[in-house]
């Protein structure tokens, strides 16, 4: 179908554009910016006066609960979630049950993912098997069956023999390998940052040290072994300071932050809101400042939602007990918009921590709108104010911090290869 | 964020910890326990009607003798109907959510809640799911709060001390695991304690302990000297796993309140302990039994500052 998107701001980071240009679509793909190309007849028209037009949205993490949690979200559910927060692209981790660590599995995900045809979905692999952290699951075979990267999601891996090994295989084919640092031993029982608020509530702590022991081993097995390594959902100042001294010595390694950290610190737990209980935790305010830091001189390469949603019965809980996690899909557009406006960061810059940054991390070539591009789009109104209603909320988790929260940016179009797949 | 204690005419409406409450509504506590104690300073309680009709359950998550029957003692002084609930042997053990247990509690038409559980914040989950009508005692939680027993300690420290604007107090032992010291800490700085101490080895205490407000010391020594009120705490066995502490004789050695190192506080200082005590462990016997030790006088007043915490909450 030729669709074209007029009066639109068209902001592309991965082309320095940000500009007043109409936008022409033929055959799925981006064919013409500025004017329509020869012979074009337009089958549908965009009206985007006010909008701002940009890549669809690229998520390193959210999970989809699917398959083995299907009493928390179904791909339906969140597929729809992601589209409507303008996300065309997301990579899950393989923290299913079973986890991603067979072939058939991811296969199997794609192919639901595909038949659904609104978000494309990327699995990662597990680095383990059963993600126990003891035997490396068949990555070859894994990232055949389409798997970008492989991560430990949030299982510990404590035994660094076995660390090393799945680095050095991983580097052997050139397969990235995604880490979040957490010394498990160190972050024993833990639900909370060590810090004043888990002092005053008596929350069992997990220490800075927790991410900083573990990312000190992770950078010098990666040094060692030569892999391209990713550390997911920082959320230390420290550990800002260590990523940004292994890139400036050419290690090979790049960054995430989760949304939820940019905005929040500890002290929004208050009083035992379990919805602020998050993995990693909300840290102190100088840690949100180091990460914003870290965003700001591209120390941390992009921002994810962290999408993890969660059954109310595993919230409605004593802090402690409950699930971590928040659904996060249909507002992490919103809130990269708050933090650009709050630190005063050009949505060129902004944004591209949620398009071509992501996208390079997942190794593809998405998240731009260069000519001949897959035709993944986001249109947004940037005055929409809109109020965070739980219930309003697409994805079957209804638990997030932000809850109550007037954001400002709103999606109003979504399209997945030149297809409207949302608008509103 | 509005404090989930006060309604919204500032007055109590549950008691979840000392953290928040003004330093007025823990003196009306105080002086209301007062009035539950016999002029004489002498341990009679009066029986009253204060909650004629009313029904207290306390439900204990976790096991606990001394401070359930203080708090059943204290509900039938005020004339309630009490029933007791170990859930930790009954219905969470079915697989029942906290807060399902609690609705079911509610349909039996309670009137107040006394709870006791490991988890820190789960006084606060309940006090947040129940209808406005229905009030909630924190019996202790996890490592948050425990406060009727540290207002019990308060009213302990000015029977013997009148004033808290002039004492130096030392909380001595695991204040990282323990509810009962981070409500103490609370009471003391809100009471207007000038200089309230911890004293415990690095591996006992929380890793920002100072923002609460207290003065750290590692020496045991050191943090007695010229001391009003010593508050000792319990050291669970348990402690000794989990590479915490070597061993129990080690700890007393060096963090065990002995006669000699009592000696060291004020001639008149009071030690106080929340019970149950390990004798050898935190405290020598000759200072449990000593002429400084508070420690029985804590267990009766507890039950007088319980009494005037459920009645002024049923709003008497």
């Amino acid at each position: 179908m030729n669709i074209h998107i007029k009066n639109g701001r068209l902001i592309d980071p991965k082309n320095q554009l940000d500009a007043q240009q109409d936008l022409f679509i033929v055959d799925r793909r981006i064919a013409a910016i500025g004017t329509a190309p020869k012979g074009f007849v337009a089958e549908q028209v965009i009206d985007a006066t006010g909008l701002i037009v940009m890549p669809g949205l690229v998520d390193v993490a959210a999970r989809l609960r699917e398959p083995g949690y299907e009493y928390r979200a179904t791909l339906e559910s969140e597929m729809a979630a992601a589209v409507a927060g303008g996300v065309t692209s997301l990579a899950c981790p393989p923290d299913t049950d079973p986890p991603l660590d067979e072939p058939g599995l991811v296969e199997m995900l794609k192919h639901r993912a595909r038949a659904l045809n609104q978000c494309r979905v990327f699995p990662l692999g597990a680095l383990t098997y059963g993600l126990k952290g003891a035997e490396l699951t068949e990555m070859v075979e894994l990232s055949e069956a389409g798997c970008k990267a492989f991560s430990q999601a949030d299982a510990p891996l404590t035994d660094t023999r076995v660390l090393m090994r799945a680095m050095q295989y991983a580097a052997t084919f050139d397969f990235r390998v995604w880490l979040r640092p957490q010394d498990s031993f160190l972050a024993k029982n833990g639900v909370a940052h060590d810090g004043e608020v888990a002092t005053r509530l008596g929350l069992p702590p997990i220490p800075v040290i927790a991410e900083t022991v573990a990312l000190s081993t992770a950078l010098q097995l990666a040094r060692e072994t030569g892999v391209r390594l990713h550390i997911c959902r920082l959320s230390s100042a420290a550990g800002v300071d260590m990523i940004r001294a292994a890139k400036q010595e050419g290690l090979n390694v790049t960054c995430d932050v989760s949304m939820n950290h940019v905005h929040l610190t500890e002290m929004d737990i208050g009083f035992f809101d379990a919805n602020c209980h998050l993995m990693p935790p909300l840290r102190s305010q100088s840690d949100r400042a180091g990460l914003r830091g870290g965003l700001l001189d591209g120390t941390i390469d992009a921002i994810c939602s962290n999408h993890s949603p969660v059954d109310d019965d595993a919230k409605q809980l004593p802090f402690a007990e409950a699930e971590a996690g928040a659904t996060g899909l249909e507002l992490l557009l919103t809130l990269v918009l708050k933090w650009a406006e709050q630190e005063k960061v050009p949505l060129l810059h902004a944004l591209s921590r949620i398009t071509i940054n992501p996208a390079q991390l997942l190794g593809q070539k998405m998240g731009h709108l260069s000519l001949g591009a897959h035709a993944d789009i986001c249109i947004f109104d940037p005055a929409a104010n809109w109020r965070v209603e739980p219930a309003a909320l697409r994805s079957q988790g209804k638990n997030t911090p932000f809850n109550g929260y007037e954001m400002q940016g709103r999606v109003r179009y979504t399209l997945l290869d030149g297809q409207l797949v949302f608008q509103q | 964020m509005n404090n989930p204690q006060l309604n919204k005419n500032g007055e109590l409406q549950h008691l979840l910890s000392t953290e928040g409450l003004p330093a007025r509504i823990l003196r009306d506590i105080l002086d209301r326990a007062g009035e539950f104690v016999a002029p004489n300073g002498g341990s009679e309680i009066r029986k009253v009607p204060l909650l004629h009709g009313k029904s207290v359950f306390n439900i204990f998550f976790e096991n606990s003798t001394r401070t359930r029957t203080t708090f059943e003692i204290a509900a039938k002084r005020l004339s309630a109907d009490v029933v007791n609930l170990n859930i930790g042997s009954s219905s969470t053990s079915k697989g029942e959510t906290l807060l399902d247990t609690v609705d079911n509690l509610c349909a039996m038409h309670a009137d107040m809640f006394v709870v006791r559980h490991s988890t820190s914040g789960a006084a606060h989950l309940i006090a947040k799911h129940v209808a406005p009508d229905i009030h909630v005692i924190n019996a202790g939680d996890g490592r948050h709060a425990h406060p009727t027993q540290a207002l019990l300690d308060m009213f302990t420290i000015r029977h013997y001390k009148k004033e808290f604007h002039n004492l130096t107090v030392a909380i001595v032992g695991d204040v990282l695991h323990s509810r009962v010291a981070r409500s103490q800490i609370h009471a003391l700085t809100t009471l207007g304690v000038p200089e309230v101490r911890v004293v415990a080895p690095k591996t006992l205490l929380p890793t920002h302990v100072d923002k609460l407000g207290v003065r750290v010391f590692h020496d045991m020594q050191e943090g007695l000297k010229g001391v009003d009120v010593v508050m000792m705490l319990r050291l669970q066995n348990e402690r000794m796993q989990g590479a915490l502490l070597p061993s129990a004789q080690e700890y007393f050695k060096y963090y065990g309140l002995t006669q000699e190192r009592l000696a060291l506080a004020k001639d008149d200082a009071i030690v106080m302990h929340p019970g149950p005590m390990n004798r050898g462990v935190e405290i020598d016997s000759s200072v449990a039994d000593g002429s400084h030790a508070v420690i029985l006088p804590q267990v009766t007043f507890g039950i007088a500052v319980r009494m005037a915490v459920m009645s002024m909450l049923a709003g008497n």
